[in-house]
């Protein structure tokens, strides 16, 4: 291990990525913990479907099946039922259970749903992960161009310009992103009818690549895209300008001013300074894009990830809420532990720190 | 600094704002009579003389609802408030002045529930509950996942004032770690931590207004989150019925708005880089 103390930034990543590893298990465990505490077994909600109709024996061979398949009963090598002295299947420890959906988990398999068994939840997910991230990736990166432009615009030029942005990004940060959604779902889809009010495509048409599908969706695109746009304008256009505020006033700024250095050159100097928090911010989104505009999907009733949850959470399907909220939890630590190295290998402060902490 | 915030016109603009509709929740179920048992009409009855806002799905008068909601808000938002910044403060105090293994602890844990996204823990905290989903636990359990970002910023700040000449002589002085923490070191941060409590109010406001709309809300009052879930999931908004959410939209909307006034204009009149 002695050559590592010659990389001081490799030894940084290698000790983020085991901290990382660390939040991620107790992610996890929250995950696997949290659903068990109520006292909803998912084999009861199913048995108490499906046991309508059935005689007593065939019931129970059910169950069983349900049992080994949710992993709570012992199941040897050949997929068989272990069986105790009675006959009975021999239930498993919550340790022994924990271990089976770690194991399962990292291999990304994210168990089977209760509501619409025997559906794969991780079937589920990558039906409704498209249209989230379609949703998600052009808002947040279009908001993030546009917002930081006029972020930097409104902090150089300032006067009637900034007088009149300032307290539109205030207001359009502020309104949280479920009442905005609202509003416009009733203004533009019910009142004018612009566009469709809720929904991703037509009633009766199946997802498909042809143009007619494709039209359908991009119309019913718009109402949903705007209302995160609006506001992801506001967030970054707030942020960058007050950092550009900030970094109007530093002394290498008038420094550069007294020594004649041209205008254009000294911003292009103060904007890559502005720039690093922002980048941060971006990555940061990026990582919580998948589970960042759950509410909106729901109020717009659009087919993604916030669709997928509110139904599980009504239908008290846990294996497909718990799916859902660790694919989420897993995003944005990506995101983190991305950053963290971004950051470290592009500002000159934090990689001389590490240096010095050796 | 209190004089230069009061002739801050975004202040008070904000601040207005906010006394209004605590005014309202305050005073308005003394005022006015108020009934969310009874039926006054038909579902989705648009508004007619005595009542204002029309009824909801069930034909419940819209008025009483949406003040009962509005009470229920705001409580939750200033006790999950409230929570949070005493449980981010005291860890991050403590913390900061401590130093060491016990700072190396309580930081990581902090930046361990820093980074899992805090409605991720409540979809899944509230959705374990199912029939205990009181709206006080619910406002607990927000306060308990909102405080990690409040005990980061506390703790950096305590730990730079720990080297102040002040704060060693207390300590020369044989006064304890808890007096050391709340008179010595606390005082400096106070005008930052009110900050913090407002903007953890309002953030506690809007949690609890999102898991609601995930149907997670509490079963034993109604908060504006669940009359908006109400409408939502009750076909309000196809009907048109536009009593039934537009006003509850706006109360959820001038409470977040006018606490984010107020934290920003605290912050250019306290945070001297921030300074024209």
């Amino acid at each position: 291990m002695d050559w590592l103390r010659h990389h001081p930034t490799l030894r940084h990543m290698i000790a983020r990525a085991g901290w990382y590893l660390l939040t991620f298990l107790v992610a996890v465990t929250i995950n696997f913990v949290l659903p068990r505490l109520g006292d909803a077994s998912p084999v009861g909600v199913l048995m108490a479907r499906a046991s309508m109709n059935l005689d007593s024996a065939t019931a129970r061979q059910q169950e069983e099946a349900y049992l080994a398949e949710f992993g709570l009963v012992h199941v040897d090598d050949k997929g068989q039922l272990v069986r105790d002295a009675a006959g009975k299947p021999v239930p498993t420890s919550l340790g022994a259970q924990f271990a089976r959906y770690l194991s399962l988990s990292l291999r990304g398999d994210l168990g089977t749903s209760i509501l619409q068994y025997p559906r794969r939840v991780s079937e589920i997910i990558r039906l409704a992960l498209p249209w989230t991230l379609c949703l998600q990736l052009p808002t947040i990166i279009i908001g993030w161009v546009v917002g930081n432009l006029l972020g930097a615009l409104a902090a150089y030029y300032r006067g009637v310009f900034d007088r009149l942005f300032y307290p539109l990004a205030l207001l359009t940060s502020a309104v949280p992103a479920f009442c905005l959604g609202i509003m416009m779902v009733y203004l533009f889809g019910i009142r004018l009818e612009w566009f469709p009010a809720v929904g991703g495509y037509d009633d009766g048409m199946v997802p498909a690549l042809s143009w007619a599908f494709l039209r359908s969706a991009s119309y019913y695109y718009v109402l949903p895209f705007f209302s995160i746009l609006v506001i992801v304008v506001g967030h970054q256009a707030i942020g960058m300008r007050s950092m550009c505020i900030y970094e109007l006033g530093t002394d290498y700024v008038k420094y550069a001013k007294l020594l004649g250095i041209h205008e254009r050159k000294i911003l292009l100097y103060m904007f890559r300074n502005a720039m690093l928090p922002q980048l941060t911010g971006l990555a940061l989104a990026l990582g919580g894009m998948v589970g960042g505009a759950l509410i909106t999907e729901i109020i717009f009733s659009y087919p993604g990830l916030g669709q997928a949850i509110l139904t599980a959470i009504q239908g008290n399907d846990y294996p497909l809420i718990s799916g859902c909220t660790l694919l989420i939890t897993v995003s944005v630590l990506i995101a983190n532990f991305f950053v963290d190295v971004l950051i470290s290998l592009l500002d000159p402060r934090v990689r001389a720190s590490q240096v010095s902490t050796r | 600094m209190l004089k230069r915030l009061l002739r801050s016109p975004s202040f008070l603009f904000g601040f207005t704002l906010f006394f209004g509709t605590l005014l309202l929740a305050l005073l308005g179920p003394l005022v006015l009579s108020l009934d969310v048992e009874q039926r006054v009409g038909l579902a989705y009855t648009a508004p007619f003389p005595g009542h204002w806002l029309g009824t909801d799905h069930m034909g419940i008068d819209m008025f009483s609802l949406l003040l009962q909601g509005l009470r229920a808000s705001l409580y939750v938002g200033l006790v999950a408030g409230t929570v949070a910044t005493l449980l981010g403060t005291l860890i991050g105090l403590y913390g900061g002045y401590k130093g060491g293994l016990v700072d190396d602890l309580l930081t990581s844990v902090t930046n361990l529930f820093l980074v899992i996204p805090t409605l991720i823990v409540l979809i899944l905290l509230s959705a374990s509950l199912e029939e205990g989903r009181s709206l006080s636990l619910i406002a607990l359990l927000i306060g308990c996942t909102t405080w990690t970002w409040t005990a980061r910023a506390v703790r950096a700040q305590a730990a730079s004032l720990r080297a102040r000449d002040h704060v060693a002589l207390a300590r020369i002085n044989g006064f304890g770690t808890a007096h050391i923490v709340l008179l010595h070191i606390m005082p400096y941060l106070l005008s930052y931590i009110f900050m913090v409590f407002i903007l953890q109010t309002a953030s506690g406001i809007l949690a609890e207004a999102s898991i609601s709309l995930l149907g997670l809300g509490p079963y034993d009052s109604i908060s504006l989150g669940k009359i908006l879930n109400e409408a939502v999931q009750n076909e309000a908004l196809t009907d048109g019925a536009w009593w039934a959410f537009a006003p509850a939209t706006l109360l959820i909307t001038v409470i977040a708005f006018s606490l984010y006034i107020i934290n920003t204009s605290m912050e250019s009149v306290f945070n001297p880089r921030l300074r024209r």
